[in-house]
């Protein structure tokens, strides 16, 4: 059976995801995600003509709030919690880029 | 760069142009789609219940949902989905059942590491929009999604590629979000300007919207490309972000689709990507792009169920929609006969109640817009119809004159009062037909010479001679008489038909 992922897919894939994977994380990883991709395999293998798409569950459909406003987070309390703010602001590490 | 005369709305670069190196005969034509974000006027975010609002110290508006903290869940927004239809019935969408998508991307204005957005299912798609010059560009979708909070960029002279550090504020993160996504119909700087103005004018009018581009409640990217006149097909794309008003949108894509006819005309080719406008310098840059942008791994978001809106409560939003600025053009059209184009500055300003009031009540239609194009761009005020028609009748006949109809309106606006009883305070009152002709005969009798040459001299003299009368009887009627009345008396003096 031809490979369902490749390590480089793998490294990709860790890297969207900012991860950082030893040489044994990334053999382990890419043979588990190439189980997961197996059992994709097998659902695929089933004739699904005429069986709509899922993307959720269950039947349940518009659960809707009202636009009513609720107090928010206490400003100082939040700030506490991160690892460095600024005039009011969270302070992050330059970004590259803008925002896509 | 020059536009080739009479291009009408299509701007088209020639070979030759200064700076240019296209082979003779080249020419160019700009393709530009837009993609508009629209903030939705609530109360709350698009999935949580902390406010929506403008300004404000910076994380004051801010609660877990938006912050992303784990265990949160998003809930809609039932006045966001209302107003996301009703932008596109507006538009002529289809409304249909959608679903929420994760886009995933790491960026610390979107503590989550995904926006939540629509991708292949979204509430609206398809429609039009049509300008006021007739052009209707084709509308692709208009889905809902969440802003993001607002990064400063600290250090490095402000350039976000050289900055030290980023200030976040997530005060606008989770605000609701329509994306109006047009097809690449547009053709020129100024159609992509019109496009914007009737849009926003659309989301202002079914109050979907509060439209400030200044504030970014209404933000624009551009999609640009050219290609050779003629040519069916579309040439590689560039997507412009940071622009912030009409004038820049005109200004990038000028800068951007010149930029692109270089390159092509000097061999080279297009690069797909993304650039930055800069105001300052007035030109589009490349950002150092973000390794793998493109690779957002859309999927359906778990946390929220399928949006089917109930028909019943789709038809109930159409029949509360208020009339939009093209269904005004067109009625106004239809009361005075005049091309849609010349009403959008009167429909713009709110004018074309009181320009149909008035067309009803009897007032020559060219004279009541003539009214509001010229002499009410700062507004009607207390203006009523009748009494405009009442002006224009005065006016027409020959009661008023020009100038003096001209103050009237002046105070008719500030008033509310009518035009009798303004001219009359105002002693404006007009020339007897009695008193006028006893005045004209007077001045005649009293320049025999000039007279003589009025009636023997060649065309030219006579134009001189009346334009020497006409001033002599103004002079003596202190401008009160009505030039069309004083012409006639001349003429009929003359012996002529007409002088």
């Amino acid at each position: 059976m031809a490979e369902r992922i490749s390590r480089h897919d793998v490294v990709h894939v860790a890297w969207l995801a900012r991860l950082e994977l030893s040489d044994e994380e990334l053999e382990r990883f890419t043979s588990q995600l190439a189980d997961v991709l197996d059992h994709a395999a097998d659902v695929e293998a089933l004739d699904l003509d005429g069986v709509p798409a899922t993307s959720h569950p269950y039947p349940v459909g518009n659960v809707l709030r009202d636009d009513v406003p609720e107090p928010g987070l206490d400003r100082a309390e939040v700030l506490a919690q991160a690892p460095e703010t600024e005039a009011g602001q969270f302070r992050v590490p330059p970004v590259r880029g803008e925002a896509p | 760069m020059s536009n080739r005369p009479g291009g009408g709305a299509d701007i088209v670069w020639e070979a030759g142009s200064p700076g240019l190196d296209a082979p003779a005969g080249t020419e160019w034509e700009m393709v530009i789609g837009l993609e508009v974000h629209a903030e939705l006027l609530t109360r709350t975010k698009l999935f949580s219940a902390s406010a929506n609002s403008f300004g404000g110290e910076p994380n004051s508006h801010i609660d877990p949902v938006c912050l992303g903290l784990p265990g949160t869940l998003p809930v809609l927004n039932r006045h966001a989905v209302e107003l996301a239809i009703r932008v596109g019935l507006a538009l002529g969408a289809e409304v249909q059942p959608s679903i929420f998508a994760r886009k995933n991307y790491y960026y610390p204005d979107m503590p989550k590491n995904y926006q939540i957005s629509q991708y292949d299912r979204p509430i609206n798609v398809g429609g039009s929009l049509e300008l006021p010059s007739g052009k209707v560009v084709g509308i692709v979708r208009a889905h809902l999604e969440e802003d993001t909070g607002k990064s400063t960029h600290v250090g490095g002279a402000g350039r976000i590629d050289d900055a030290a550090w980023s200030l976040v504020d997530y005060n606008r993160a989770g605000v609701p979000l329509l994306e109006i996504v047009s097809h690449p119909d547009l053709r020129s700087a100024a159609e992509a300007r019109e496009y914007v103005t009737e849009l926003r004018a659309t989301l202002l009018a079914v109050g979907a919207s509060d439209g400030k581009m200044e504030e970014g409640s209404l933000r624009v990217d551009a999609n640009v490309s050219v290609r050779p006149l003629g040519s069916p097909e579309l040439g590689t794309r560039c997507e412009i972000k940071n622009v912030n008003s009409l004038r820049s949108l005109g200004r990038a894509v000028t800068f951007e689709a010149r930029r692109q006819i270089e390159l092509l005309s000097s061999g080279e080719r297009v690069t797909q990507q993304t650039r930055h406008w800069n105001e300052d310098t007035g030109r589009t840059s490349a950002l150092r792009s973000k390794e793998e942008a493109t690779d957002y791994r859309y999927f359906p978001e778990p946390d929220l169920v399928p949006l089917a809106p109930d028909p019943a409560w789709i038809e109930q939003i159409r029949a509360g929609l208020p009339l939009l600025p093209r269904q005004r053009r067109h009625r106004l059209a239809a009361a005075t006969g005049q091309p849609p184009a010349r009403l959008a500055l009167v429909v713009e300003r709110g004018q074309d109640e009181l320009a149909l009031e008035a067309t009803e009540a009897g007032a020559d239609p060219e004279a009541v817009l003539k009214h509001l194009e010229q002499n009410l761009a700062d507004g009607t005020d207390r203006l009523t119809a009748a009494g405009l028609a009442e002006l224009i009748t005065m006016e027409q006949s020959g009661e008023l004159t020009s100038n003096q109809v001209k103050e009237v309106l002046a105070e008719m606006v500030t008033s509310g009062e009518s035009p009798a009883t303004v001219a009359r305070r105002a002693g404006f009152e007009s020339v007897g037909a009695g008193e006028l002709a006893g005045v004209v005969d007077r001045i005649i009798g009293e320049h025999p010479a000039e007279w003589q040459r009025l009636c023997a001299g060649d065309d030219r003299e006579r134009k001189k001679m009346r334009g020497f009368f006409t001033g002599q009887v103004m002079r003596a009627t202190k401008g009160q008489a009505n030039g069309r009345d004083v012409a006639a008396l001349l003429a009929d003096r003359a012996g002529t038909d007409g002088l």
